[in-house]
């Protein structure tokens, strides 16, 4: 099963699906949660409205997993997307392949993953540039809208039509900030490739790095190689801050207005217990108690509050690199193969994955995915970005 | 026999007067039908994202200015998260870092001085909503009209020793946030609530005792009433040992005249505090800060003062004026517009206040123009219009923006200058009943009163009683 919900007679050059976490009134949100399984929104997301302004049509939504944190939809309530050989597949990007794309909401790197396993555009623009209003909010201070597509023409041309400022998301950025992204004011000419953590990557990834390397440095570009111990903190430092904002975002979801309720309860404590029990997966779960316990008045200074601080350093270290670089070249992931038994052997691996997703997250900075490598850039550089993508996939 | 001195700190609620609520745009009016003012945002949906309302950034500054706090210039939203069935997101954004006004002081006058209570913090954050319960079904409903309503919650220190003393602030508290437009401060409405933190020592101890807190007194006579209880309660506790003392959160039942243990409403647990990421930190800069300051009242005490040195208002009609912003500003307009301040403030003693008192208004919802009502008021003194027609005028001007001297005209209630129609109608009146005539003449004054009366409802009105009683009198003379 791929999409789980399509729109019939979709002209799918011209359509855009949307993963499960973007608000429709014409059809279930369901965030791949059981809590939801048939809500009905009363509202479309601001995505939603400008894509069909743009004279885009909705082809449907897909599958995404519950919340968007793991590591490629396996934690669906609809169920892990697989192949025979039950290699993981992203949902989002078997879809991408045939519509013109997919908006997936990146919240712990899942749709780079995707995009890199799958050799498909990913582009996560600057934070603040395109509205969240309308997402179901899983992760607020990293969480971002971003466009999967084949082409990087074709991801460029949807986020044209969805990036721009809006009253009703506080934390969206002037439209003038928002057109800076959509042209390259200063094109890539020196890419900083992050030692450590591309090390960390295997072969097949390595090669993708090297490849894109020759195919940048073939068209006059600078490559060179970076200490990047700082960067590798923002994966401990993402983890707490997206297991606590995901905790209290999903805490409005307790069983009495509307989504799932126990039928086994007496009093509203069971009501709520029941409820959330029975209606969130395993890593949801985990993930609500890691992050209600890092929040905790004993743990709040040494977690969260350390957590924030660890954000400003890789923030300020991206800064310096960003002086003397254009982008920051890693892989998206440690490996091209995830199978289910990956993830039943280790249900967390989306926090360990997070090596190579957390500190464009962290730092809300542009990244963009294509020929199976990752670049981050400086705020703003988004077309910059797409360029050089541009470059390392004709190299290939 | 023990000497104990009592230990209060409050904790006032005061709910904001704006349009909308704090992060979105549902109406924060008082009622309404059940779940009417609500959307997705404020009932816990997902999707919808809180943009913060700047009037109640603007209020909390205000409040603060007149209780003499210290704004914090950059100032953040946090999350206080528990689980009840009024909190649809099961949080409350609230302000737990850095609440926008600390250390303030209000001073107080008691039977005992003067005494400066000093103000901890004060905070914004939002309402919860209403349960129902309906005994017949032995359900429980919610009505999230009142969720996400703006409140800034003020903080005491311990400062209080007495009922008087509490009494008293709250008094003050709530002249100053309703003359600088912050509430409403009604009680019985709920957009003033006040929760007592108590406990009681040895006179000379300096060791706190144990502290209760009591909730749900909905009147200052019940405030207290149940501090006056509470005292004898903790007191009878540690003298005769009737009960232990616990710190704990009790419910006052007014009709009972006594405080129960409440269930606990949240397991007393982790509120885990943590900044909204969706709310950008408030950075309130030199212009919004210059503009706030600029915006606030004089004191209604300063005003009181003015009136009564340099306008010659009695100590009385100044000091019931200056119990509500609406009636200063209508009187300074009037004063402004002709000049005679003890005739403005006879006009809003007597006449606005029957007014407001027959519609069940109070005194802030007094909508009369002050520049109109200076208007009226020289149209009486130029003997215009009667002072009867005039109030006839005045409950117009409290519903809608006339002109008195247009709406007068075009309501005929100009006073006529057409002596020979006023002398025509007396002349029939004298002429039509010769018995009051005679009556007068043998000393009834009464027999005067009937025709006068007579002859202006004749005249509609519309006539000087001064001019009427002249040709009336003559014209008897004459029969």
């Amino acid at each position: 099963m791929k999409l789980y919900l399509t729109k019939a007679d979709c002209d799918m050059t011209n359509a855009v699906a949307l993963d499960d976490m973007f608000l429709t009134k014409a059809m279930p949100t369901t965030a791949g949660s059981k809590m939801l399984d048939s809500y009905m929104s009363l509202f479309d997301a601001e995505v939603v409205t400008k894509l069909t302004d743009a004279g885009y049509e909705i082809a449907g939504k897909a599958n995404v997993g519950e919340m968007a944190v793991d590591l490629l939809g396996e934690t669906s309530y609809e169920g892990a997307v697989t192949d025979d050989n039950g290699t993981l597949l992203s949902a989002s990007a078997e879809i991408a392949k045939e519509a013109k794309a997919v908006l997936c909401f990146d919240v712990n790197g899942a749709p780079r993953r995707a995009a890199a396993i799958n050799d498909l555009v990913f582009v996560k623009p600057t934070y603040g540039t395109v509205s969240r209003f309308g997402t179901i909010s899983s992760a607020c201070s990293g969480e971002t809208v971003g466009v999967m597509a084949k082409t990087v023409a074709d991801a460029k041309a949807v986020l044209t039509a969805i990036a721009g400022h809006d009253d009703k998301d506080g934390t969206s950025l002037s439209d003038a900030q928002c057109e800076k992204i959509l042209t390259t004011e200063k094109a890539v000419k020196k890419v900083a490739v992050a030692k450590s953590i591309t090390a960390s990557a295997d072969d097949a990834v390595k090669a993708d790095i090297e490849a894109a390397k020759k195919a940048l440095s073939d068209k006059g570009i600078e490559i060179a190689e970076i200490d990047d111990e700082i960067l590798t903190k923002a994966k401990a430092a993402w983890n707490i801050l997206m297991s606590a904002e995901l905790c209290n975002n999903v805490s409005r979801f307790d069983g009495v207005k509307y989504g799932y309720r126990s039928e086994n309860y007496t009093t509203i404590e069971e009501l709520y217990t029941n409820s959330r029990t029975e209606a969130f997966g395993e890593l949801l779960k985990t993930m609500i108690i890691y992050g209600s316990d890092v929040l905790s008045t004993d743990n709040y200074m040494s977690f969260y509050d350390k957590a924030m601080r660890i954000r400003r350093v890789v923030a300020e270290k991206f800064a310096e690199i960003f002086a003397e670089y254009d982008a920051v070249m890693l892989p998206a992931s440690s490996k091209k193969t995830f199978t289910k038994a990956d993830t039943d052997a280790n249900k967390y691996l989306a926090f360990d994955e997070n090596l190579y997703t957390a500190p464009a997250t962290i730092t809300g900075l542009p990244a963009v995915v294509g020929g199976g490598v990752q670049l981050i850039g400086k705020a703003f550089s988004d077309s910059a970005l797409m360029d050089a993508v541009q470059i390392i996939k004709e190299g290939k | 026999m023990k000497k104990y001195e009592t230990v209060i700190g409050l904790e006032v609620h005061i709910e904001l007067a704006t349009k909308s609520k704090i992060f979105c745009s549902c109406s924060a009016e008082f009622g309404g039908e059940q779940n009417d003012h609500v959307c997705p945002a404020c009932c816990g949906m997902p999707g919808m994202l809180p943009v913060t309302n700047k009037k109640v950034v603007d209020l909390g500054m205000t409040a603060g200015m007149m209780l003499n706090c210290d704004i914090n210039r950059t100032t953040t939203f946090d999350k206080k998260n528990y689980y009840y069935p009024d909190l649809p997101c099961s949080y409350q954004t609230t302000q737990w870092f850095a609440p926008i006004c600390v250390n303030g002081k209000v001073r107080i006058k008691t039977s005992k001085g003067e005494k400066d209570i000093r103000i901890k913090q004060i905070h914004m954050e939002e309402d919860a909503g209403k349960l129902v319960h309906d005994d017949w079904t032995d359900t429980s409903l919610v009505d999230y009209n009142r969720t996400s309503v703006p409140l800034i919650e003020i903080v005491s220190q311990p400062d209080f020793s007495s009922a008087e003393e509490v009494v008293a602030y709250l008094e003050r508290l709530r002249s100053l946030l309703r003359f600088a437009k912050v509430s409403q401060c009604r009680m019985e409405q709920g957009s003033m609530r006040c929760d007592v933190n108590l406990s009681i020592r040895e006179e000379g101890d300096t060791k706190l005792g144990v502290r209760t807190e009591m909730k749900n007194m909905n009147s200052i006579s019940a405030i207290t009433r149940a501090i006056e209880y509470e005292v004898a309660r903790h007191i009878d506790a540690l003298e005769n040992g009737t009960e232990e003392l616990v710190q704990e959160t009790r419910r006052w039942d007014d009709v009972k005249g006594k405080s129960y243990a409440m269930r606990s409403k949240e397991t007393a647990g982790d509120y885990r505090y943590f900044p909204d990421p969706n709310v950008m930190p408030i950075v309130i800069d030199d212009e919004w800060f210059n503009s706030i300051k600029a915006s606030l009242p004089e004191f209604p005490e300063v005003k009181k003062a003015r009136f009564i040195d340099e306008l010659g208002l009695s100590e009385y009609d100044a000091d019931l004026i200056t119990q509500s912003r609406a009636f200063c500003d209508c009187f300074e307009e009037a004063y402004k517009e002709c000049g005679e301040a003890k005739e403005v403030a006879n006009w809003l003693i007597s006449d606005c206040m029957n007014m407001l008192n027959k519609k069940g208004s109070t005194m802030d919802q007094l909508k009369v123009d002050g520049n109109a009502l200076g208007k009226l008021i020289k149209l009486v003194m130029e003997s215009k219009v009667t002072r009867g027609n005039a109030k006839k005028i005045l409950l117009v001007m409290d519903e809608e923006t006339i002109d008195p001297e247009k709406y007068a005209t075009e309501n005929n209630f100009i006073v006529s200058n057409d002596t020979a129609n006023i002398e025509k109608v007396i002349k029939e009146i004298v002429a039509s009943d010769p018995k009051s005539v005679a009556d007068y003449k043998g000393g009834k004054e009464k027999a005067l009163m009937a025709l006068f009366g007579k002859c202006m409802k004749t005249l509609k009105g519309n006539c000087d009683p001064q001019v009427l009683r002249k040709i009336l009198l003559e014209e008897i003379d004459k029969a």
